[in-house]
């Protein structure tokens, strides 16, 4: 038998082989640069189709609870995937991903909400598909965060206050202002969202407590108006045991003694308050920020007649009740009200589904910081600044 | 060789007793068509996404449009070095990555050498069952269930006090990430550091024995170095892992807790600036880069 | 070598604790899945059941289980040819480059998950590709390929080529000679090196982030319902059920590997 040495022979012809294909390969990757992108919509639906089978959405954490998903599922056929994002920033990115197509809809808060209906992402809806939407509260049929030119760029769902939220068998006497979330005492006890928007809850407790800076809208904010934010935020950072990013978060750090005091969406106080945690929630003396979400259709959803099905399904006044209470919110729909009571006695009123608009509009609703302070100057700084001074303050 | 050869010598005719023939014979043809398959793989998705990565490094987004620009430049390079929270941030998380190595090192080698040497068969199987398991359990929720563990009023302090010892407050710090990492990566530090005991043949130990050494110079001078290939493999891990995590700081660090991986994520997620990002991530590329060519010398390649 | 009596008790004892080390958060997940609260306190007050049941019937959760053992099963179908193909390739043939191809192999299992994972997104960014079930097996495969390298060509090194020239020299054709002596051979390695990318797949949380659509794989629902906690006491659940179902692989590994080491198995990283 004739020897072979197969490792001579092949020594160099397998690496000539080997570099042959990479080249091959950076050429097709050097070509293939450019993404795609589908056309986007450019009328509004004057009907509502046939479903698709399918939709895709980005959702805060809660809002695509199985006891209103399922029976749409049943209903329309409708099978829902749902994204959950942990703030508005990253609702932005997910929905510009891969060319915009991946998600059909998004619960966008206000401060997202512009950044989507400036940059494309979103496209305009049809109201009128929507028959709940003539019982919204006036405040939230078009509201300047989700309505631009009278063109309507979704709709309104819930909305909420940030509260304070303590633990009421260590922080004696009760809070009434928000300046117990600056206060040495608690070092090491006190937890705030990780959320640049945060800078706003600063602004707000400044606009009260140092009128001379001259803030009246803390979402319009000028650079030395933000310099003083984050300088507060600063003196702030030893203070905090943790910037929560989850709800969970402050959740557990409330229940094992880890936190005391803090700022919180009610969600945290009811599921605190159903573990029998000694806590409580309130809105100090210089009022709240607060979230206003909408359901905000994509400019290249690829399912919009499951989406709009949805769209309506989540603003019929019992599913309104449903997520309001699951999630420890108010309606934007005015007729949830008697349905809220059942499921809860009561809990209309603990929600202020009935307050009159004054309660309302006492709270500053998260939009987007631009360079445009409403006032014909342009002096203020716009969100990316915000972001910056974000992770300062954290760094 | 020739091709006529080639045929003359396969016995069978056939289309595939030709081929099997030719492919024989032609041990470099068989080489590339092995290697084609893993090597597309590898160099058309792997490699050319951290070309791309690495590229992207250069570019920049921009900030109105929040879409990518190709334009060099190395402003994003400029920001890390120019700005303290960043070389913090680097700092903190090369540090910590090498205390839980230098951590899990200590804890796994006296186990490993239990196990290895010490257990008997049965046992061995047990410990090997115990290491395996955490494995098999999902990593968030290992994580997640120390948050309970560290917490003011989780179990470690539940038992002080138990036992009269006061309390700790280790929630939610780097001190808590330390342990949780520990933990999180031990059973990749025990492995290849049990195999490596296990590798080291009794006629060594008995030579070093018979030639006088006591008990702990045999271990120091004979066993350590021939496990120490083990150790450095099991350290790729430890350390690799550790470098590029996100998710124990999210869940258990506290307020100055962010890792690169945070950044980067928030980069790529929140903030939609891959450039950034991509600048940020050669770090740990050029450290893990150094760090594998010291094992390599270090013979852990062999050990992995 | 001579260990004392009292060494060999004190390393007892550390095995001990660091068997306790590992296993302690493990128990108080399980312990965990029967908590009537969704929020997790020390001590636990009462036990409850009720979590089995709405887990078992929660829609999300199930869909997020049948996408996670799809891309396993696929990534591991994939680790498996490619792994082996490369693990032949670098066994029996001396080439120029050939220790890069180790290296390059290792590289995914030696970097950072954060950076395979962004690297892979801004490529499917820079090329147009919508996340989907097929980016992320193409994420998990190419960390996966090496389990299966390693296995594969540990126990190539362990064999003889002796044996495919004898087969080849007796007159079995290519496909014989792998189909009755190499495979045999290999298949344990196979086993293990596939179970262990399963196990690698199934858990993948950094680089799946980076690489999924709108599906969630089972890590990523588990993130989700952690965020909230909602139904919290339902993700201890599907972790037990997990254990209980991968319990028999992990055994049945631990007696498949015995030949060629525990390492060989693991010799991966979870991320």
């Amino acid at each position: 038998m004739v020897k072979h040495d197969s490792r001579q022979q092949g020594a160099w012809r397998a690496p000539l082989g080997a570099a042959l294909v990479t080249l091959a390969a950076m050429a097709i990757v050097a070509c293939g640069g450019s993404g795609s992108s589908s056309a986007s919509r450019t009328a509004t639906a004057a009907s509502i189709g046939k479903g698709e089978g399918k939709l895709n959405v980005i959702a805060w954490e809660g809002y695509t609870d199985p006891k209103w998903v399922k029976p749409f599922e049943q209903q329309t056929g409708c099978q829902v995937n749902a994204k959950y994002a942990g703030s508005s920033d990253e609702m932005v990115t997910l929905m510009r991903q891969g060319g915009g197509s991946q998600y059909d809809l998004v619960s966008a808060s206000g401060d997202a909400s512009l950044r989507l209906i400036r940059g494309g992402d979103v496209q305009a809806v049809n109201v009128n598909l929507i028959p709940d939407w003539v019982n919204f509260i006036p405040q939230l049929k078009s509201p300047p965060h989700n309505t631009v030119g009278g063109k309507h760029y979704g709709v309104s769902l819930q909305w909420g206050p940030n509260s304070l939220l303590y633990d009421t068998s260590k922080v004696t006497p009760a809070p009434t202002s928000w300046s117990v979330i600056y206060d040495p005492r608690y070092r090491g006890r006190i937890t705030v969202p990780d959320n640049p928007i945060q800078i706003a809850d600063a602004a707000l407790y400044l606009s009260k407590h140092q009128p001379s800076l001259g803030i009246s809208d803390p979402y319009e904010l000028t650079a030395s108006q933000l310099d003083a934010a984050k300088q507060l935020l600063k003196q702030q950072r030893p203070l905090i045991k943790k910037y929560w990013a989850l709800a969970s978060d402050e959740i557990d750090l409330f229940r094992n003694g880890d936190a005391v005091v803090g700022a919180a969406w009610p969600y945290q106080t009811n599921t605190l308050q159903a573990d029998k945690a000694p806590v409580k929630d309130m809105i100090p003396s210089e009022g709240a920020t607060g979230w206003a979400d909408t359901w905000m259709l994509s400019a290249h959803a690829q399912h919009p007649n499951c989406a709009y099905q949805w769209m309506r399904w989540v603003s019929t006044p019992k599913v309104q009740a449903q997520q309001a209470l699951s999630f420890g919110e108010t309606p934007a729909n005015t007729t949830a009200c008697p349905f809220m009571d059942q499921i809860e006695k009561g809990s209309c009123a603990r929600y202020h589904a009935n307050a009159p608009a004054s309660y309302f509009d006492s709270i500053r609703f998260w939009k987007t910081p631009t360079t445009d302070c409403g006032n014909g100057r342009n002096d203020c700084v716009d969100y990316g600044a915000w972001q910056q001074a974000w992770t300062e303050v954290k760094g | 060789m020739s091709a006529e050869a080639t045929v003359r010598r396969a016995p069978r005719g056939g289309l595939r007793g030709r081929a099997s023939a030719v492919l024989f014979r032609r041990a470099w043809l068989r080489a590339v068509l092995l290697l084609s398959a893993p090597g597309a793989w590898f160099v058309l998705i792997y490699l050319a996404a951290l070309a791309i990565l690495f590229v992207s490094a250069f570019w920049r987004v921009d900030g109105f449009t929040g879409k990518l620009v190709h334009a060099w430049n190395v402003d994003n390079f400029r920001q890390l070095v120019e700005n303290p929270t960043y070389r913090t941030i680097a700092l903190r998380t090369i540090g910590i990555a090498a205390a839980v190595t230098v951590t899990d090192a200590l804890l796994a080698i006296p186990f490993a050498y239990f196990a290895a040497r010490l257990a008997s068969r049965r046992l061995q199987a047990v410990l090997f069952v115990i290491v395996l398991v955490p494995l098999w359990t999902s990593y968030l929720v290992r994580v997640y269930a120390w948050r309970l563990i560290l917490a003011k009023d989780g179990i470690v302090n539940w038992a002080l006090h138990g036992i009269g010892l006061g309390s700790v407050d280790v929630a939610y710090s780097n001190w808590a990430m330390w342990i949780v990492f520990s933990y999180i990566w031990l059973p990749f530090m025990i492995l290849p550091v049990w195999v490596a005991f296990e590798r080291v043949p009794a006629s060594f130990l008995e030579a070093s024995a018979d030639l006088g050494a006591r008990a702990r110079t045999t271990f120091r001078r004979v066993l350590l170095p021939l496990v120490l290939p083990g150790v450095v493999a099991g350290s790729i891990f430890t350390f690799s892992l550790t470098l590029g995590d996100f998710i124990t700081p999210t869940l258990v660090g506290g307020a100055g807790s962010d890792f690169i991986g945070n950044v980067v994520y928030r980069n790529v997620g929140i903030a939609s600036n891959v450039p950034f990002a991509a600048a940020f991530a050669t770090i740990p590329l050029l450290v893990m880069a150094v760090y594998l060519a010291i094992a390599r010398r270090l013979g852990a390649f062999e050990a992995l | 070598m001579s260990d004392t009596r009292a060494s060999r008790a004190a390393l007892a004892v550390w095995a001990t604790l660091i068997a306790l080390f590992l296993l302690a958060p493990i128990l108080l997940i399980v312990l965990y899945a029967f908590n009537p609260s969704n929020v997790q306190s020390w001590p636990l007050h009462g036990l409850s059941t009720k979590w089995f049941s709405s887990t078992w019937h929660n829609q999300e959760m199930r869909q997020a289980f049948g996408l996670s053992v799809r891309a396993a099963l696929i990534s591991t179908g994939i680790a498996l040819l490619l792994g082996s193909m490369a693990a032949f390739a670098v066994h029996r043939f001396r080439f120029f480059g050939r220790e890069a191809i180790s290296f390059v192999l290792v590289l995914p299992l030696a970097l950072p998950g954060i950076i395979t994972g962004m690297a892979l997104n801004s490529f499917f960014a820079f090329g147009g590709v919508s996340f989907s079930l097929t980016t992320i097996v193409i994420g998990h495969a190419t960390f996966c390929i090496v389990t299966v390298y390693n296995n594969v060509i540990a126990r190539l090194r362990r064999t003889q080529t002796s044996l495919v020239e004898a087969s080849m020299d007796l007159g079995a054709d290519g496909w014989q000679t792998f189909r009755h002596v190499t495979l045999p051979v290999i298949a344990t390695a196979l086993v293990a090196g596939g179970l262990l990318a399963f196990a690698l797949s199934f858990d993948e949380v950094i680089v799946t982030t980076f690489t999924a659509g709108a599906q969630n794989t089972l890590p990523l629902w588990i993130f989700g319902s952690i965020r909230l906690g909602q139904n919290l006491p339902q993700v201890n659940v599907v972790v037990l059920f997990v254990i209980a179902l991968t319990f028999v692989p992990v055994v049945l590994a631990q007696r498949l590997t015995r030949d060629t080491g525990v390492v060989r198995m693991t010799a991966g990283r979870r991320r």
